[in-house]
């Protein structure tokens, strides 16, 4: 099968012509096509009531054609959704992803401005969802947490983190990355 | 991200241990997982972990007995305990027994990431430190002086002496001897070694400049003092403060640094917080401070002050049988820092090395062998590639005395540099203002 990206929108929150255009910049960074397509996740299997927070790791687990029911298959899947994600020794994340793996999973839950009390911002929420979406899919390409402050892969806990660094990997993972996807 | 970090993760629940593989491993660490206390200390007969993440609550033996067990197999592996249990008693306990830190499940990420970085630059900088103190032990070892002659030992058998004491010391002795090697040598096995040994030429700066030098000033406390600056008394707190040249010191100055001394207190020129110090005195001079005393030139309580333990330093021409050993070790340094394949110094030139009197001392046979090497084409040194005055002079004038020597050589250095007095006095080893009292107190004319 030749290589391709699959975004599966379970969001409420994005247009499919605002995630189109963000999949059209996803494309220009991995030089592969991107399909955007529209999905039902089984979130109640992934709800931990004593949290009330999403466990990132079975919404992974359950994503159509990751080790379930077949679904839109391409070698990388990366869910959208928009419900508070964890993982069990964290408070939260922003997104998961399979290190040098098949899938990745995003939540738009902590990337909108009303979530901490500020004046709702959607284009805002559209330039950090771009952001975690390149960076957990090149988590599933094999690229590991960057130092450098601007780049896409620096691991961020804070969304003010994310509203710091580009939109794009930074020379020392574009060549790394380049590299992976020459394995790919 | 450093990928030679490692994380070795102890958890009984196979979905902590995941999570947690997973979100530092993207990281770029190292990763190993242990569900049991059996299989982390396995683990760690195999290999050495950076940081451990361990649970309190296993079954079995629980966090708090596995990471003593942890502590006899790897000291420097830097433990964070992870609980889902909070209680400050647990903190506590787990603190004491010598944890790095202690944190409750669910974890903000943003913590974890930090606490894993900040353990991994504490254990850094603890092995740097043990490096550095190892370092320092070394560098200043009494055994490193070279000297075999009975004078030389008796100066070694000084310095182990008074170092380990908080005794301030005069050193005494001719130029070139090596007065401050033996200040640093006191210094590096005294109490203080891992504080600064901060020297200050006390005759190379004029009498303004050497009491700012010394107390640092305030801002705007004379002209050009455009910001506070600390002096040496403030920098050499801990350590120790190493004043050469201590006789040329002006008189008011003089008393400003007995007040010092006396109360280990002081303020900055131009301020008024006094400032309170703490570091050992090392003087050295080779002036005659006795006569200096009773001319009225340096004073008398500053002098009983600072000459509680005197060491004098031999001049090289009292311990002739030290010569080869010390022009060997010179050899081998020139040899090691220019790249140069000599070395060995031929009979015929050792003798003249032998008969010379050295009157700039050790300094001035080190330049001697320094001037050989760099002409030198053979595998060792020969008469003809040293200085030629040593050649002239291997004996003393008739009835030459030291002073007599003295005023000679330094007019021949000013000869050889043309008068240039900077780069005479670098040859010489001592400052300039030192130089030109020489040449006023030898009354060396300049020629015209």
């Amino acid at each position: 099968m030749s290589a391709s990206i699959n975004i599966l929108n379970g969001s409420s929150l994005v247009r499919p012509s605002e995630l189109e255009r963000i999949a059209e910049n996803i494309g220009g960074i991995y030089g592969l096509p991107v399909r955007c397509v529209h999905a039902e996740f089984d979130l109640p299997k992934a709800f931990d009531s004593s949290r009330g927070q999403y466990n990132s790791t079975l919404l992974l687990s359950g994503l159509p054609g990751i080790g379930g029911t077949p679904g839109p298959v391409g070698p990388k899947q990366i869910g959208l959704v928009d419900v508070d994600l964890f993982i069990p020794v964290l408070t939260f994340v922003f997104g998961e992803a399979q290190l040098d793996g098949e899938a990745a999973v995003v939540s738009t839950h902590r990337l909108s401005n009303q979530y901490y009390g500020l004046p709702r911002s959607h284009e805002l929420l559209l330039v950090r969802l771009e952001k975690e979406l390149i960076h957990e899919l090149g988590h599933t390409f094999g690229m590991y947490h960057c130092r450098q402050f601007e780049c896409v892969m620096r691991s961020s806990t804070y969304v003010e983190e994310i509203d710091m660094k580009k939109a794009i990997p930074c020379s020392g993972c574009t060549a790394r990355l380049l590299e992976l996807l020459s394995r790919h | 991200m450093n990928t030679t970090n490692s994380i070795l993760i102890v958890d009984d629940e196979n979905l902590v241990r995941d999570s947690l593989s997973k979100w530092f491993r993207e990281d770029g660490y190292e990763i190993g997982v242990a569900e049991n206390a059996a299989c982390a200390l396995k683990q760690l007969q195999q290999r050495r972990w950076d940081v451990i993440l361990l649970d309190i609550k296993m079954p079995g033996m629980d966090g708090m007995e596995l990471q003593l067990r942890i502590r006899e197999i790897d000291t420097d592996a830097a433990v964070i305990f992870i609980t889902a249990h909070a209680s400050v008693d647990t903190a506590v306990q787990a603190l004491k027994s010598g944890a790095f830190d202690y944190i409750t499940k669910p974890v903000d990420p943003d913590h974890l990431s930090h606490l894993v970085q900040n353990a991994l630059k504490q254990k850094a900088l603890s092995g740097e430190n043990i490096k550095l103190r190892e370092h320092i032990t070394e560098f200043f070892k009494v055994d490193d002086f070279i000297g075999e002659s009975p004078v030389m030992k008796k100066v070694f058998d000084l310095i182990g002496t008074v170092a380990p004491t908080d005794t301030t010391v005069m050193i005494r002795g001719e130029s070139g001897t090596g007065k401050e090697l033996i200040a640093r040598a006191i210094h590096g096995n005294s109490r203080r070694k891992y504080f600064p040994i901060v020297t200050v030429n006390c005759g190379a700066l004029p009498e303004g400049i050497l009491e700012s030098e010394l107390f640092g000033h305030e801002r705007g406390a004379f002209t050009g003092a455009q910001y506070q600056r600390k002096g040496k008394l403030e920098l050499a707190d801990g350590g120790t403060l190493f004043l050469d040249e201590v006789g040329n010191i002006d008189v008011k100055t003089q008393m400003d640094l007995l007040r010092v001394i006396e109360t280990k207190q002081f303020s900055r020129v131009g301020g008024n917080q006094l400032i309170n110090v703490d570091f050992r005195i090392i003087c050295a001079t080779n002036k005659n401070l006795e006569k200096a005393v009773s001319e009225g030139s340096f004073r008398e309580d500053l002098y009983y002050r600072l000459n509680v333990f005197t060491i004098l330093v031999p001049p090289l021409r009292e311990r002739k049988s030290d010569i080869p050993a010390i022009a060997d070790y010179f050899v081998r340094k020139c040899a090691r820092a220019m790249g140069k394949e000599i070395h060995s110094i031929s009979p015929d030139a050792m003798d003249l090395l032998i008969s010379y009197d050295w009157p700039g001392n050790v300094r001035e046979l080190e330049n001697a062998i320094e001037r050989a090497m760099v002409v030198g084409k053979t595998s060792s040194i020969h008469p003809e590639e040293l200085p030629i005055h040593l050649k002239d002079r291997t004996r003393s004038p008739a009835g030459g005395s030291l002073a007599a020597l003295e005023n000679e050589y330094i007019r021949q250095v000013l000869e050889e540099n043309k008068w240039n007095i900077s780069r005479s006095a670098d040859v010489l080893r001592i400052d300039r203002a030192t130089l030109y009292n020489k040449i006023e107190k030898y009354g060396i004319p300049r020629p015209t």
